[in-house]
């Protein structure tokens, strides 16, 4: 019972980093239709960044906001400057630039910072709590990590929905050409949904990289994970990207503690198999399914 | 008598990429009044409105609102000049409320006469208060061209533009639907531009008609002597 419990707690809190990074792959595939492959990499970027300003002034924080600001400025500019030019062309070149903007950003960081693991500092203590004697598995810095990603959910939430911003985001996002007739400067929507995912993405980064140590692929199975929790919400639906990274976080901690830790990233598969076969359009989507 | 032309196209050549769609349409509309463009399919009507919103750049020509050069601009430019659109077919962004498709349109307008205009939108047009919660996708197709054309008013435009607004409604809608479009003209100082294939309902409202045949102007006349021109009407409106 014990363990289960710890299992859960720690589900829940790896969980919520998969459910940032499915969230920031949504809010790009809604507003631009690019499955982002270089996600993980820019959040990597990020990190190092932070990683370069905690070691230069001794402030954590500091590093934390300079990362969530990098990931704003390196979300738009990508943006501008790379996803523009595949607009309007067919979707495998979307594909084609972020794969090469992974192995790009990858390369420069290799070269930047070189290729060994970094340790990464947490914001707050990683000990175990305890409650009376029994362990419960997660520490603050895991409250912190789930506090994190929940306000940055909620600030979104409502940045989407109680504001004229936010409107005419959604209003992009579901059809671009009626929001432009309608006066919506859709091209800076379109840059500031990037920026909004690319602050996410910073915010993975800063919070996996204590537990994953930092190098230039370090996102990358943080950003597999990520993804299969998009897929599993459906791509379309924040609230799925959430609850997606929720259930394969708690179906990993499970697989992991009890069945062992080698088949962690095979239960990874299997759940997006599963949903791929019984939902095809994920679990959260209102989208009809593509028909082949 | 009659009123200052508002928008004036003069020799518009568009088209996409390759040969023009467009060889040089010219086009004076007053402001208070209904124009029809007509034609067959293929005729240019489509290209035609898309050269006025700005989402297919001329080649060459003028289009000019109450003295606003329009071509050239990015289409949510020529709407900020004053230009409200009833697009064909999905107007509606079916995903967003009734209340957010028409918070949409109120969004050029200054942040204090917002709350106000809604209610009076509201007011004008009780169905759309009574379904303002609702996902607009869920409304019947008569209620969704309502909701386009209010919410292309919301943004109190000088010009609007009408693509095909009966298209796919049943005649009964469609009849409620033209008559919204003849109130709007005779409440208020719009010019209306209306495309339609449906020529014989579009010139019963019309104040004057224009008939489009392969990219150039066949005629332009008083929308009753359109009607009432046998020939024209056989040859070129199919009815």
């Amino acid at each position: 019972m014990v363990e289960f419990l710890e299992f859960t707690l720690g589900g829940i809190s790896a969980g919520l980093i998969y459910a940032a990074i499915a969230l920031s792959l949504v809010l790009i595939w809604r507003g631009t239709r690019v499955l982002n492959y270089a996600q993980g990499a820019m959040a990597m970027l990020t990190s190092y960044i932070a990683l370069l300003v905690i070691n230069g002034t001794g402030s954590y924080w500091l590093g934390f906001a300079v990362a969530l600001a990098a990931g704003l400025v390196i979300g738009a500019v990508v943006e501008r400057i790379v996803v523009r030019q595949v607009t309007d062309k067919p979707p495998l070149n979307a594909v084609i630039v972020s794969i090469g903007l992974l192995i790009g950003i990858e390369g420069l960081a290799g070269v930047l910072f070189g290729g060994n693991n970094k340790s990464f500092p947490p914001a707050y203590s990683i000990t175990g709590l305890s409650v009376g004697k029994v362990a419960l598995g997660i520490t603050r810095n895991d409250i912190f990590t789930a506090v994190a990603v929940l306000a940055a959910a909620g600030l979104l939430a409502v940045l989407f929905r109680y504001t004229s911003v936010g409107l005419r985001l959604r209003a992009t996002a579901f059809n671009v050409n009626v929001a432009r007739l309608l006066g919506v400067r859709v091209g800076r929507m379109l840059t500031l949904g990037w920026a909004l995912a690319g602050l996410l993405g910073a915010l993975a980064g800063m919070l996996v990289s204590p537990s994953t140590f930092l190098s230039p692929n370090s996102m990358d199975a943080i950003f597999v994970l990520g993804f299969t929790a998009a897929v599993i919400g459906g791509l379309e639906s924040p609230v799925g990207a959430v609850a997606g990274g929720l259930i394969l976080g708690v179906v990993l901690s499970y697989a992991g503690g009890y069945l062992g830790s080698e088949v962690v990233n095979l239960f990874g598969l299997a759940a997006l198999l599963l949903v791929l076969m019984l939902r095809p359009s994920g679990l959260f989507s209102s989208a009809p399914t593509r028909r082949v | 008598m009659s009123s200052p032309a508002s928008l004036v196209l003069d020799g518009v050549v568009a088209g996409y990429g390759g040969a023009p769609v467009l060889h040089g349409v010219s086009i004076t509309a007053a402001a208070g009044t209904i124009t029809a463009i007509l034609g067959a399919n293929g005729a240019g009507k489509t290209t035609l409105l898309r050269a006025i919103d700005g989402s297919v750049r001329p080649a060459s020509g003028r289009i000019v609102l109450d003295g606003t050069e329009l071509a050239g601009h990015r289409p949510e430019d020529v709407t900020r000049a004053g230009v409200g659109h009833v697009p064909e077919g999905q107007g509606v962004i079916t995903e967003l409320t009734v209340a957010e498709n028409l918070q949409l349109g109120l969004l050029l307008r200054r942040r204090a006469e917002r709350a106000a205009a809604l209610e009076e939108i509201y007011q004008r047009y009780p169905v759309l208060a009574d379904r303002r919660n609702r996902a607009a996708g869920t409304l019947s197709g008569g209620e969704r061209q309502m909701l386009v054309i209010a919410r292309a008013l919301a943004s109190a435009p000088r010009l609007l533009l009408l693509d095909e607004p009966s298209l796919g409604l049943a005649p009964k809608v469609v009849a409620g639907v033209l008559d919204l479009i003849k109130r709007l003209r005779d409440e208020s100082n719009l010019t209306i531009i209306l495309v339609e294939q449906n020529a014989r309902s579009a010139l019963a409202i019309a104040d004057t008609g224009v008939v489009l045949n392969l990219g150039s102007v066949v005629a332009t006349a008083p929308a009753a002597e359109l009607a009432a021109d046998d020939d024209l009407r056989r040859h070129y409106l199919g009815f």
